[in-house]
């Protein structure tokens, strides 16, 4: 159970993964990390804070999930804040060396508020003061927190290292969801840009699309792919016996890995650099 | 935002920013409002709200550095636009015509986690520590201030914890606290009488019983001084009833009056040989001595002499402790929360879910919180006539909701079970019970405090809020009582205790060992309780002014007895102090060195700045308590809880009981029962909850592609084992007339739902929770009686140890009229169980068309308490009809019996046939699953029962079972001997029929769920 921070041994597949006060999904992100083969450590944000560095040993990063700071303000708001005073500067250049970083749900809302979403465009470096954000999410349309598995679609042109050619058999095709600030907004030359760039990296089915978000948008990624934020919860699904309605599936449905699982198996491949199998 | 050389000091000392959406984007909080508002019916309503989110700040700031506060992190660019003010006229003017404002803020002293969070980001973002509180604004157009005013007290705010203003509230400077001087207070009580000792048990909120006033007056008299304040005050708190539990302790003289027109007449007296503790009187009274120790426990003990060696721990810490595997233990505490829910819902539930929580941190050297549970029971939403001084129990509900939401939602607990229950005896009085379940290492479920320990407290201050909840919980509710004791209401901040959780976790697991001896949460009673109870054999001496504050102006009393949420004390040998005070700087947790465990004296002493303002004789404190007898008599003629309102049956109109039994007519009923509050579907609460954080989630709540209702939850707690483990509930309120049979009808209902999704019934461990009406009416006491009876028998046959327990026992309302509304006498059972295999659990939606349909138990017939009988009009068991009878052989064996089906691989899906009978369980799981069935309750083995009875008795002890046609020899060996018949089989059309003979009457599913889903909020 425990993620004891250990001495990093620098290996290929080191992932680190954040908790801060109110961070609450880092249990669940450090066993998804495992099961694709990562090995895990977890360091608080007041350490990184004190010592950004520490980013510079890793090869994969997680921000989980979670209420940072009570969600106080407006999810993810105040972290974001804390992240553009210190934590930025480490965080884009683990990015321009390529390590893939994952940011679900309350990490989604974070990294869209601290410039690391959607990020500089292709081809630009990242710039050393964190941009304005560009994309919100905000209160779900019904403005209540919602727990439910949607369906997803995954854009045919996206470059997310962590979503592309992701295909899930019917049935199994879900994620969970559980938040009440999820709503993607952004403006209409930005969501072009998007869309264009391929930084789609998952969708909402039409109709599971709760939350009222533009295009049905349940996660964008980065320029480069390595960046991905979403608001479901792919952690969650790494395993069979966490599908809703697994005790219904048969065992042809329920064969290799979890869609879940193969984004971080995905990642990791792409960290340690070889093709995903 | 240009930052300028100097920047212009602003002439003002506090500053607002409004926070609103940007014009053209949407306002789900007015929208969320206005749908509210319509649910209100009221004649005049606003066309339009609009929401905007208030922020005063009270600093030294440039006008450069609020705008910078309120651009970059208090409004959202993309979405929001953010307004500042920089005084009360320009607030006030730019209130557009035809639209009343309402502000909504919190009283002076009333937590606000909001503020402190913005605090902390303006601190990182300008190094500067400023002052902030928060609020809401809403915008109603088109209603006069009047009606805005009733919208918001009876929607947007509690008066009790909040300030409704009906302009932009702008003050000029916040409320500070006043420096405290100290002033020891002696109180003369040696020479009081016993009508003064009363009065002033009364007055001064001890709410104390005469026989303890006078064994305090003696012990003064002994030591020959007056107490003084915070002596007395700590005397109050810790011989509580919320405390010291001292009804269920005391000796209970029992007698039983003739006549059981509800019930089987079932007597103790003629079972009284062999119950522990128990003496018959040549006058045919009982005496019981320590009625818990006599039943609850006495089951446990001799459960635990009997071969169950999985008890880890029982009764005697702060959650009961069982083994999960060989490294592994889980334990699980369920507590009320009632009084405080009743005046302020929001604040009761989530500091009710927060202190349940911090339980399971207490226990043993501190348990994870895995997963949360809440069962409310409340009035009917459609209740007609509501008292002056209750709120509506829709309000009630959806507030209770939302506070076990954030609260849960924002520690990372999943809430995964639960239940509502409803009856308008509960309008002034609901019920709030919360649950947590914690996982720890199996090494680590003991700690003990050491003389020369470190008193150290960490997580939230110490504030003026909750003095005296502790005593509060032992008063009775009245319409006046949201005045009189809205000090005892908090509202919670679950970061400071997520903090504390995690800090905590980190000095458990410390390389090296634990960082800490013992562990408590400070609960009701505040330091008072958690000290003293740590310190209970060794004593402890206290420096009460070394608590962190949340304002000045705190006596010795307040701090002491204060109950402010999210603190824990721990035992900490000096050497690890540094240590831990490290780990709660990395995880931004204050803490405080508060004093030393174990004095000379083994006293209790405590000093304020180095002056001595109280000292207590520990074993006066915890054992000085008179345990006075108190007189209880069964009188089946008593209608507790059963008086006030009963709702309206849908079916009294017409007919004998406006319904027949020809198959239309069981269809009508079907439908009628799924839209029953009590039955309907809970998805609109069990969503608002993450039931799936921790990511341990195997059976979840709402089960099968059309989300039906699950049974109960099951967790995958441990990666590195198979194991799983179920959690449930069982609660037969219903019966209440008869607490002995309600209580055996709720542990076989709890050990139903656990056996349904897969687990072992012999690995289920259990808890109690009792809440009635006052126990000073020796009628109530006697009821109470036999529900611990039943305790003990259900315990014993069924062989499920209770493992930790609660009591509640003044649940009733006094209304303006004088009016006293008793709730009916209420037990819920929760109950955790071990699944072999996780992998093997069992969902109750119908898998496959072509499978059988399996009804295994019995049924007699015995519809008293049904929710047929309450749509029909047959309201109580007095009426017609008697209570169904729980067979304590043949449950257990039943139990046993499917197990093993399961077991062996034979069970498609399980599903507990309860509330609303056979038609409605059987409905719900074909909905569930999308599969039609076709259903013949004449099948069922019984003979000579009605066919009403068949389709809607409630009886305890039966199941359903889906297996495929081609399991049917096998199933038929695994239940040997044990009743059962196929009743039914799945097909592939979307509907269900209800075959009796020729007469034919089918529904589609769609319907039976649209019905079932139709409860909005």
């Amino acid at each position: 159970m425990a993620h004891a921070s250990h001495t990093s041994t620098n290996t290929v597949t080191n992932a680190l993964v954040i908790t801060a006060p109110g961070i609450n999904c880092d249990l669940e992100l450090c066993r998804a990390f495992e099961e694709a083969g990562a090995k895990v450590e977890t360091a608080h944000l007041q350490r990184l804070i004190r010592e950004p560095s520490i980013v510079d040993r890793y090869r994969l990063i997680g921000l989980p999930g979670g209420f940072s700071f009570g969600d106080d303000i407006a999810a993810g708001r105040v972290m974001a804040q804390l992240i553009r005073q210190s934590l930025y500067p480490a965080l884009a250049a683990a990015i321009e060396r390529g390590v893939p970083m994952i940011t679900p749900c309350n990490g989604f809302q974070i990294a869209v508020q601290s410039g690391l979403l959607p990020g500089p465009s292709a081809g630009a470096g990242w710039p050393d003061e964190p941009a304005a954000p560009s994309v919100a999410l905000t209160q779900n349309s019904a403005a209540r927190f919602n727990d439910v598995w949607t369906r997803f679609e995954i854009p045919e042109n996206t470059r997310c290292v962590w979503t592309r050619g992701l295909q899930a058999a019917p049935g199994t095709d879900l994620l969970p969801c559980a938040h009440g600030e999820g709503r993607f907004v952004t403006d209409e030359d930005t969501l072009a840009q998007l869309e264009a760039n391929g930084q789609i990296a998952i969708r909402y089915a039409t109709s599971d699309n709760f939350n009222g978000s533009m295009k049905a948008i349940a996660g964008i990624c980065d320029a480069s792919g390595l960046v991905f934020g979403l608001m479901p919860h792919p952690e969650r699904y790494t395993r069979w016996t966490q599908h809703p309605t697994w005790t219904r599936l048969d065992a042809s449905q329920r064969q290799g890995d979890t869609p879940g699982l193969r984004m971080f198996r995905a990642a990791v491949a792409h960290a340690i650099g070889a093709p995903v199998a | 935002m240009p930052a300028t050389a100097t920047p212009p000091r602003s002439a003002v000392r506090v500053h607002r920013i409004e926070v609103r959406p940007r014009r053209g984007q949407a306002d789900p909080r007015g929208a969320a409002v206005l749908r509210q508002i319509e649910s209100l019916g009221l004649e005049r309503r606003p066309k339009r709200i609009d929401h905007a989110a208030v922020y005063l700040l009270e600093g030294d700031l440039s006008h450069d550095e609020v705008a910078r506060v309120a651009e970059e992190l208090l409004a959202d660019c993309v979405t929001q636009a953010a307004e500042i003010h920089v005084s009360e006229a320009a607030a006030r003017s730019k209130v557009a015509p035809g639209v009343a404002v309402i502000e909504v803020h919190p009283l002076a002293g009333v937590t606000d986690p909001a503020a402190e969070s913005v605090q902390l980001a303006i601190l990182a973002m300008l190094g500067k520590t400023v002052a902030v509180r928060t609020g809401d604004r809403y915008d109603l157009h088109g209603v006069d201030g009047k009606i805005a005013k009733a919208i918001a007290e009876r929607l947007l705010a509690n008066t009790v914890i909040q300030a409704i203003h009906d302009a932009p509230y702008f003050p000029s400077a916040f409320p500070q606290g006043r420096p405290y001087t100290l002033a020891i207070r002696e109180v003369p009580i040696r020479g009081l009488s016993d009508a003064e000792l009363e009065r002033m048990s009364r007055e001064a909120h001890l709410f104390l019983s005469i026989e303890e006033m006078r064994a305090i007056q003696a012990e003064y008299k002994r030591l020959g001084r007056e107490p003084r304040e915070i002596e007395l005050e700590t005397l109050a708190q810790t011989w509580s009833e919320h405390c010291v539990h001292k009804t269920l302790k005391s000796t209970i003289r029992y007698r039983e009056l003739s006549g059981a027109p509800g019930g089987t007449g079932w007597s103790l007296g003629k079972t009284v040989s062999g119950r522990p503790h128990h003496e018959v009187q040549s006058d045919g009274t009982i005496v019981i001595r320590n009625l818990l120790k006599a039943t609850v426990a006495a089951a446990t003990h001799e459960l635990m002499a009997d071969g169950i060696d999985w008890c880890l721990s029982v009764f005697v810490d702060n959650a009961g402790v069982i083994a999960f595997d060989g490294d592994w233990a889980v334990c699980f505490k369920c507590e009320t929360h009632n009084h405080p829910s009743a005046i302020e819902p929001y604040g009761g539930s989530a500091t009710g879910i927060g202190g349940c929580i911090r339980d399971v941190m207490g226990t043993g050297l501190s348990a994870k919180p895995i997963a949360a549970t809440d069962v409310f029971c409340v009035a009917y939403p459609d209740i007609e006539e509501l008292p002056a001084g209750c709120l509506h129990p829709r309000r009630v509900l959806s507030q209770v909701v939302s506070g076990v939401r954030d609260y849960g939602n924002r520690m990372g607990i999943p809430t995964i079970n639960g239940t509502v229950w409803f009856d308008n005896n509960y309008v002034g009085n609901p019920l709030v019970y919360c649950g947590c379940v914690g996982l720890m290492p199996k090494h680590l479920i003991r700690g003990t405090v050491s003389k020369g320990d470190r008193i150290i407290a960490l997580g939230g201050r110490t504030g003026r809020d909750g003095i005296h909840g502790a005593t509060f919980s032992s008063a009775e509710l009245t319409d006046t009582h949201a005045d009189e004791f809205s000090h005892a209401v908090q509202i919670g901040n679950a970061i400071t205790e997520k903090k504390a959780l995690d800090c905590i976790l980190a000095a458990r697991d410390y390389p090296g060992g634990p960082l800490f001896h013992a562990i408590t949460d400070c609960g009701a009673g505040g330091f008072s309780s958690a000290v003293g109870e740590m310190g209970s054999s060794i004593g402890a001496e206290v420096e009460l002014d070394c608590a962190p504050l949340k304002y000045d102006g705190l006596s010795p009393v307040e701090v002491w007895i204060s109950e402010a949420q999210e603190r824990m004390v721990l035992a900490v040998p000096a050497e690890k102090v540094e240590l831990l005070g490290r780990l709660c700087a990395e995880h931004g947790v204050e803490w405080c060195d508060l004093g030393v465990f174990g004095t000379a004296s083994e006293e209790l002493v405590l000093c304020w700045h180095g002056t001595e303002v109280g000292r207590l004789d520990t074993h006066f404190l915890h054992d000085g308590n008179p345990m006075p007898t108190r007189d209880a008599v069964w009188d089946p003629t008593f209608t507790a809880g059963q008086r006030f309102q009963p709702r309206k049956p849908q079916f009294a109109a017409g007919g004998r009981f406006g319904l027949s039994d020809r198959t239309p007519d069981l269809a009508k009923a079907l439908e009628a029962l799924l839209e029953h509050p009590n039955i309907t579907s809970k998805a609109w609460i069990v969503r608002q909850y993450d039931h799936e954080v921790q990511g341990m989630s195997v059976v979840k709540p709402l089960v099968g592609p059309n989300a039906g209702p699950g049974d109960a939850a099951v967790l995958q707690p441990v990666p590195t084992s198979p194991k799983g483990l179920a959690i449930g509930n069982g609660l037969a309120t219903g019966l209440s007339a008869d607490p002995y049979l309600m209580v055996l009808a709720a542990i076989d209902e709890c050990v139903r739902n656990l056996v349904c999704v897969g687990s072992d019934p012999t690995r289920i461990a259990i808890l109690d929770n009792f809440c009635w009406p006052s126990c000073k009416d020796p009628r109530n006491l006697g009821s109470l009686v036999r529900a611990a009876e039943a305790c003990y028998d259900g315990a014993k046959a069924y062989r499920t140890p209770f493992i930790s327990g609660k009591d509640s026992l003044n649940n009733q309302f006094v209304t303006d009229g004088g009016v006293t509304i008793q709730i009916p006498p209420t037990l819920l059972i929760s109950g955790f169980g071990i699944v072999p295999e996780a992998e093997r659990s069992v969902t109750m939606d119908a898998k496959r068309a072509g499978n059988l349909l399996v009804l295994v138990g019995e049924t007699h017939g015995r519809m008293g308490g049904s929710h047929y009988q309450l749509i029909t009009g047959q309201t109580g068991p007095q009426s017609s009809g008697e209570l169904p009878v729980t067979d304590l052989s043949k449950g257990p064996a039943i139990a046993r019996a499917v197990h093993a089906a399961i077991r062996a691989g034979v069970v498609a899906s399980a599903h507990d046939l309860s509330e609303g009978g056979l038609l409605v369980a059987a409905a719900e799981m074909a909905f569930a699953g999308g599969i039609g069935l076709d259903l013949e309750p004449m099948k069922a083995a019984d003979e000579d029962v009605s066919l009403t009875a068949k389709c809607f008795s409630e009886e305890p002890s039966r199941y359903l079972l889906e297996v495929a046609p081609t399991d049917r020899e096998r199933i038929a060996q695994l239940l040997k001997g044990i009743p059962h018949a196929i009743v039914g089989t799945f097909v592939a059309r979307p509907s269900m029929a209800i075959k009796v003979g020729s007469d034919v009457t089918e529904i589609p599913l769609e319907r039976l769920r649209e019905r079932w889903s139709g409860m909005s909020w």
